[in-house]
């Protein structure tokens, strides 16, 4: 039985096929500039949705720039009222052990790192560049996304209790102080003493950063950066939650375990400044969907009015074919055998169309991946990029607009007075 | 063959049967309560003037409009109250149109065309093939079956039409002026098969005003303002 419902349905489709064609030969232009515009419409639902993939995608990577995971940055800050006989105004700064507190008292923080800086002259021969120089613990390039370059590495432990006089270049720093030479291994001055370049950079998109970007910067072990200066104090301090869930009571209990240190009021929040990336990470999230679904919805609206189009196109098919239409009728069609060829003829001229637009899309997507551009532009709109959700979006999109098209239509030609239309000429 | 005719042995039984159609506000009469028998293996030609309610009565035979009132059994179902499926199952199971413009489908071949009434039925594609092939035979088209109707000669159409009409082995063959686009030659071919059908057993009834065409038929029912005026049976 089933066999036989498919087989039957093949004939219907084969006789459907036979209509486009007969159809397509008698107004080949109309349907040619309808197929185009569902072509034209498809292109720009998904070279919109595909450029707000790759934005989401360019903003990701850059949210990643400032390290993953909600880490925060952590700097002292004044108070704003007076508590248990201190005034308000008083200013809080850290001290080389309040890292060690903090990682000892708090166990919602994974892992942290002080950051001493200073603006130094960095020389190489007879250029010097000035740059900030932060000192800082090992854990710093993981939390702040500090990937070095194949060849390379970052600071370790070692270097932290040998003191050792070794450094890690921001890429364009190292670019600027050594050209395109090989950088690791190489040495430069610092106050007149020589540091080891142990590591570059990888490039990475910053869409936050605090003090500069990390291209410009050099990283050299904390303690030695408090034995060369020494009366300098912490700047800041990064560190990681151990889940997002648990950034906000880790926050909290910094906040508690600082304020019953410094003598401040634990609600006070400006006794400290905490900068938690989480927020701009919603936010930027929010931003690429919003951005994505707004040009979707453009495309969408484009696709429709391509939709009309064939429906128009369907509604006058309709007509010329009213008489047929009441013939088949005579001959025992029901409304389903009626209306099913309008509906797979509007679906056929969809997908024709659907597939040349996202061909074409396809082609202008790779075409762009394939450009040698290297521009900031980029790293900030990123370049289209296609998906399967892209390519389901559009099917669904497409096929919900091509069986609307046809519905309406067919049903219209089920309405058909066989009686009447008999005598329709 | 299908066998199931009325209880009173009426392949047609017609009742009191009314048509009106309103325009607006002016209501015209097309049927003014006919009472029509036609018993199985007639012939029957409704003849009448243009306007005379003999297309309107050709419609509700053929179940192609539904009477305003009145009672129609057709081969032992009461036609009324049907949905638009169920009428169009009816058709397709009961009657075969034979139409004065033939009606094929110009992009289908003549064998398709003469498929249609069963692709509509669910028939598989290999009886379909062989069923119409036959029926072409029957006409005598044995060996046009792969033309398009536009290779075609009208007589040639008139026959696909009821090589098609004939297909589903329907109750009754309805024929509305099959020879009214047909030169003098094909039609008497036309009729001529019209007659080997009926000496076959097959069930007639044929809208004509041709009243030459007419004398042919064993019965001739007239129709004027929408009533039958004479019912009369010509002696074989």
């Amino acid at each position: 039985m089933s066999a036989r419902r498919f087989e039957v349905l093949r004939a219907e489709l084969l006789l459907v096929w036979r209509l486009f064609r007969t159809d397509a030969a008698r107004q080949t232009k109309r349907i040619a500039l309808t197929v185009l515009a569902i072509a034209w419409g498809t292109l720009s639902i998904v070279l919109l949705l595909s450029f707000g993939e790759g934005l989401k995608r360019a903003f990701n990577k850059g949210k990643r720039g400032m390290g993953e995971g909600g880490i925060g940055v952590l700097w002292g800050g004044s108070t704003t009222r007076a508590y248990n006989g201190l005034p308000s105004g008083r200013a809080i700064a850290f001290r080389d052990e309040d890292a060690d507190l903090l990682a000892q008292r708090i166990p919602e923080i994974a892992s942290l790192s002080r950051e001493y800086a200073i603006r130094r002259g960095l020389t190489v021969g007879a250029k010097t560049v000035n740059a900030r120089i932060r000192g800082v613990d090992p854990t710093f390039g993981q939390l702040r996304n500090i990937i070095p370059q194949a060849g390379g590495r970052f600071i370790d432990e070692a270097d932290m209790s040998e003191k050792r006089r070794v450094i890690v270049l921001g890429e364009e720093l190292a670019d600027d102080l050594f050209g395109s030479q090989e950088v690791v291994g190489r040495t430069l001055q610092i106050n007149q003493s020589t540091f080891l370049v142990i590591g570059v950079m990888q490039p990475k998109t910053m869409m936050g950063m605090y003090s500069g970007p990390d291209k410009n910067q050099a990283s050299i072990p904390s303690a030695t950066f408090k034995s060369m200066f020494t009366d300098s104090k912490i700047e800041d301090i990064v560190y990681r939650p151990v889940s997002l869930e648990l950034a906000d009571q880790a926050k909290w209990q910094i906040y508690r375990t600082l304020a019953a240190k410094y003598r401040f009021d634990p609600e006070d929040e400006r006794a400290l400044s905490v900068w938690d990336t989480r927020e701009d990470q919603r936010i930027v999230a929010n931003i690429g969907l919003g951005i994505q679904m707004f040009l979707g919805v453009i495309g969408t609206l484009t696709l429709f009015v391509g939709g009309m189009g064939v429906a128009n196109i369907m509604y006058a098919v309709v007509k010329e074919r009213t008489r047929e239409i009441g013939v088949k009728m005579a001959l025992g069609a029901k409304m389903r055998q009626v209306m099913t060829p309008f509906i797979l003829e509007a679906l056929l001229m969809t997908v024709v169309g659907g597939l040349m637009g996202t061909a074409l899309a396809l082609m202008l997507i790779v075409g762009v991946s394939l450009l040698p551009l290297k521009d900031a532009a980029f790293d900030f709109l990123g370049r289209p990029t296609f998906s399967p959700a892209i390519a389901a979006a559009t099917s669904f999109i497409l096929g919900t607009i091509g069986a609307l098209a046809g519905y309406f239509p067919a049903r219209r030609a089920a309405s058909v007075n066989p009686a009447v239309s008999l005598r329709y000429e | 063959m299908s066998d199931d005719k009325g209880r009173d042995g009426q392949m047609i039984r017609m009742r009191q049967i009314r048509k009106v159609y309103s325009t607006g506000r002016v209501e015209v009469e097309a049927l003014r309560g006919i009472d029509l028998d036609i018993p199985r293996n007639e012939y029957v030609a409704i003849v009448g003037p243009s306007g005379s309610g003999k297309s309107t009565l050709m419609n509700i035979i053929g179940c192609l409009d539904t009477p305003s009132s009145g009672e129609y059994v057709l081969s032992g179902e009461t036609v009324g109250g049907l949905d638009r499926n169920r009428l169009a199952e009816i058709r397709n199971r009961h009657i075969g149109f034979v139409f004065q413009n033939f009606n094929l489908l110009p992009y289908a071949s003549a064998l398709e065309n003469v498929e249609l009434p069963l692709l509509f039925a669910g028939v598989s594609a290999r009886e379909r093939r062989e069923r119409a092939a036959a029926m072409l035979e029957k006409v005598e088209l044995q060996d046009r079956m792969e033309h398009k109707p536009t290779e075609l000669s009208g007589g040639q159409m008139q026959r696909v039409a009821i090589a098609r009409a004939l297909v589903n082995e329907p109750a009754i063959i309805l024929a509305d002026e099959p020879t009214g686009n047909l030169d003098s030659g094909s039609g008497k071919g036309i009729v001529g098969l019209f007659g080997d059908l009926h000496a076959n057993g097959q069930t007639i009834v044929m809208i004509t005003h041709d009243s030459a065409v007419a004398k042919l038929a064993r019965r001739v029912v007239q129709i004027r303002d929408g009533q039958i005026t004479e019912d009369r049976t010509v002696a074989a």
